[in-house]
């Protein structure tokens, strides 16, 4: 069996936490496998848990009604899918399809909150870094909007 | 600037004739060109230059040549209908006859760039001027290190090249990632702005030189990752595209700062023009 904190450690999203941190984290963590066109979660769906994504890729969908089911975003290997755990009311915003095979390391967001009240700085840690994937998606949403590939 | 074809004035256009014209897309094509005058049948360029394309009776426009460099004589353009000239040369049909004055301008630095890894980061219809960089780069694959090509545009049907694309995975010992800002889901690839899929590459920043061509601001967000992920400003190419008449710095119409983009670029090292790469086009 993988030994987890070292999956844990080699993932970007977490390579430079301490050791006692990934050993708390790790305490959530388990392996999971998706195959292609599984949907890993629906909108609407409780935000339970959030994903390393190690190999694979996944797609971001809303449906659009008449429009169709629109891709708003990709994840691939060493990124992060899913924040909305972490935020009220912990529900999914979008439907993540698996396009590619993907393994990943599932993070049960329950027990992490249960570790960020025991530890706010572990909390902290994690905040920051999730902040910084918000902002990341955020400022893709912005360009996308822009449309910058239009004339004029 | 690299010599022209010897004893031609510059200033008058020599006729190419249209051997092939088809679309890419919804709004850009392709136009496959073949010598009419003799004197061009020597035309030779370097990768990133342009010429100036004549629509008789109507007016010229400056288009970067997108075929490759090491052929002399017939080449290509890939031109998104936009004006007038753009719009009446969509138009041609196969034995028209197109005025052609150049090559002009700077080029990518391919020779130069030998022994490096090599990043190309395309945005829509950007990926034309650096297509001719690309084949060279393909016919000298041992030169270099790894060779990762990123294109972006805004839908799938957005894309260029489609079949070559599909092949230069395969072919050439090269990564590309494609990514496209939105799709529906029989989109199979990357969803989300070119600069996503810049981090996803993971380059070697301190070995590796970018070239980059695409809208103004596609370069600038794309600049901007770039330099996030510890890319050296002189070690960044961009090609500024904008309105330019006479194609030898003359008329003064594409000055750029202390820069005439004919002459000067289109090709620009990064750290040459960042603090003016603001300045809007007037």
């Amino acid at each position: 069996m993988e030994d987890l904190t070292k999956i844990l450690r080699s993932h970007p999203f977490l390579s430079d936490l301490d050791d006692i941190y990934i050993k708390q984290i790790a305490g959530c963590a388990s392996n999971v496998v998706f195959r292609e066109n599984e949907f890993i979660f629906r909108e609407g769906e409780e935000a339970k848990r959030f994903y390393l994504l190690r190999t694979g890729k996944v797609a971001l969908e809303i449906n659009g009604r008449e429009k169709g089911r629109i891709r708003v975003l990709t994840i691939g290997p060493g990124q992060i899918l899913g924040w909305s755990w972490i935020v009220l009311p912990y529900r999914w915003h979008f439907d993540a399809e698996v396009l590619e095979d993907v393994r990943a390391i599932a993070l049960d967001g329950e027990c992490l909150r249960k570790k960020f009240d025991a530890d706010p700085k572990l909390g902290y840690e994690m905040l920051v870094r999730f902040s910084q994937i918000v902002e990341q998606r955020l400022n893709v949403a912005r360009i996308q909007l822009i449309d910058m590939y239009k004339r004029g | 600037m690299e010599q022209m074809l010897q004893n031609i004035d510059p200033m008058i256009p020599l006729r190419m004739k249209v051997s092939r014209i088809f679309w890419e897309t919804e709004d850009v094509f392709t136009i496959e060109l073949e010598p009419e005058d003799e004197a061009l049948s020597k035309f030779k360029f370097k990768p990133g230059q342009f010429n100036m394309l004549y629509a008789f009776g109507i007016g010229e426009a400056a288009i970067s040549i997108c075929t490759d460099s090491s052929k002399i004589g017939a080449f290509s353009h890939t031109i998104h209908r936009v004006g007038y000239v753009t719009r009446s040369i969509s138009n041609m049909k196969n034995g028209d006859l197109v005025g052609i004055r150049g090559p002009f301008g700077s080029w990518w630095p391919v020779e130069k760039t030998e022994g490096k890894d090599i990043c190309i980061v395309a945005g829509g219809i950007g990926l034309a001027p650096l297509r001719p960089a690309i084949y060279h780069i393909f016919k000298n694959r041992k030169k270099y290190g790894r060779i990762t090509i990123l294109y972006g545009a805004r839908t799938p049907g957005d894309l260029l090249y489609r079949d070559e694309l599909a092949q230069w995975n395969k072919k050439h010992d090269v990564r590309v990632e494609i990514t496209v800002d939105r799709a529906d889901s029989s989109w199979k690839g990357y969803v989300g702005v070119v600069t996503t899929i810049i981090d996803y590459a993971q380059l070697n920043p301190a070995n590796t030189i970018a070239m980059v061509c695409g809208p103004e601001l596609m370069m600038k967000f794309s600049i901007d990752e770039l330099m996030m992920i510890g890319f050296p400003e002189s070690s960044i190419y961009l090609s500024m595209e904008r309105n330019m008449k006479c194609a030898v710095g003359f008329c003064g119409h594409c000055q750029f700062g202390p820069y005439f983009i004919c002459k000067d670029g289109p090709v620009f090292r990064f750290d040459y023009i960042k603090k003016i790469f603001d300045i809007e086009e007037y």
